[in-house]
């Protein structure tokens, strides 16, 4: 379905990242494997898509870096000669009552998650205006949807990451570049993994369909809007959270 | 040049080339809006090697000031 397009996935190294990558390679897309810290776990998804057949590379970049988005982006267009999907997916979390939150953490969260996005829009964008083609999917969170406590800067990048999306999906519609959302509910990932039990259970209580969402789950939605059959839906935000924001 | 921008024009914005002069504006006569504008400029940076920063875009209106501007920024 996606054979002969080029996918680019940032945060790709685990988590929702590492689960959207394998997807869009099984759909057939070459992948751009983009990690920050995690070496090791990049080189299992490169493995892990090469051993079903798929093609990716990997590339090293600080998302929240201007300069080194434009480097990584440009390597990618080298390497591979297009860009037909971005899929920005690589965030952060420091979670903290606000009254106690520190400059340094709401930063960090605003740097990665929401800049990182723009960032690599701003230096994918140009390759997809002149494909006259190209989806980019911004993973958005039910957090930045309808707030969480405790989440204030995580909920803010990720709404900022809304209006984001919105606004490229006007400024690239005439190309025919779509952009659109995914806000993830609760799902097992190591992001998740960190909290408490107690929460995790109260989370779940709070859930409509009961239970934590698998990676998997944002994937598909992911691929969804990444396939040709999307191409009528720009700026929207799918909320794929168990029927936590309606 | 004129030639070579002329080309560059009519391929990025769907122009017919014996149409286009040198007083010929983008805004008014081609009714390019901003992205068409900054899609034809990023056509003249790749044909031409030079970077043109979105402050000089103001000196840009029509055919001839393309050219004025390459020139001078060779």
């Amino acid at each position: 379905m996606l054979e002969g397009k080029v996918a680019v996935v940032t945060g790709a190294s685990r988590g929702i990242g590492k689960a959207v990558a394998l997807k869009l390679a099984k759909d057939g897309a070459a992948i751009a494997i983009n990690y920050n810290g995690s070496r090791e776990k990049a080189d299992e998804v490169k493995t892990e898509i090469e051993q079903g057949g798929g093609k990716a590379e990997i590339f090293q970049c600080d998302v929240s870096n201007f300069h080194a988005c434009e480097n990584f982006l440009g390597e990618v267009i080298k390497k591979f000669g297009r860009i037909d999907i971005l899929v920005n997916n690589a965030g952060i979390t420091r979670d903290g009552l606000l009254m106690r939150m520190s400059e340094e953490d709401f930063d960090a969260v605003l740097n990665t998650n929401l800049k990182g996005t723009f960032h690599c829009i701003r230096f994918a964008a140009r390759q997809m205006i002149k494909q006259r083609s190209g989806r980019i999917i911004n993973l958005s969170s039910v957090s930045g949807v309808v707030g969480n406590a405790g989440q204030a800067n995580y909920s803010a990048s990720k709404a900022g990451v809304i209006g984001l999306t919105k606004s490229a999906a006007r400024e690239l519609s005439s190309r025919g570049v779509t952009v659109n959302a995914v806000a993830p509910g609760f799902i097992c990932t190591e992001m998740t993994d960190v909290l408490p039990e107690k929460t995790k259970e109260e989370a779940a209580a709070g859930i409509p369909l009961g239970h934590f969402g698998k990676p998997e789950d944002i994937a598909e939605a992911v691929a969804f809007l990444a396939s040709e059959e999307a191409g009528y839906i720009t700026g929207q935000v799918l909320c794929v959270d168990g029927g936590m924001a309606m | 040049m004129l030639e070579k921008v002329k080309e560059i024009v009519a391929e990025s914005l769907g122009a017919d080339i014996d149409t286009l002069t040198e007083a010929t504006s983008f805004k008014e006569d081609l009714a390019a809006d901003s992205l068409d504008l900054f899609e034809v400029v990023m056509a003249f940076e790749e044909e031409f090697g030079v970077e043109i920063p979105s402050e000089d875009l103001e000196q840009i209106a029509t055919i001839g000031d393309v050219i004025k501007y390459l020139e001078s920024h060779k």
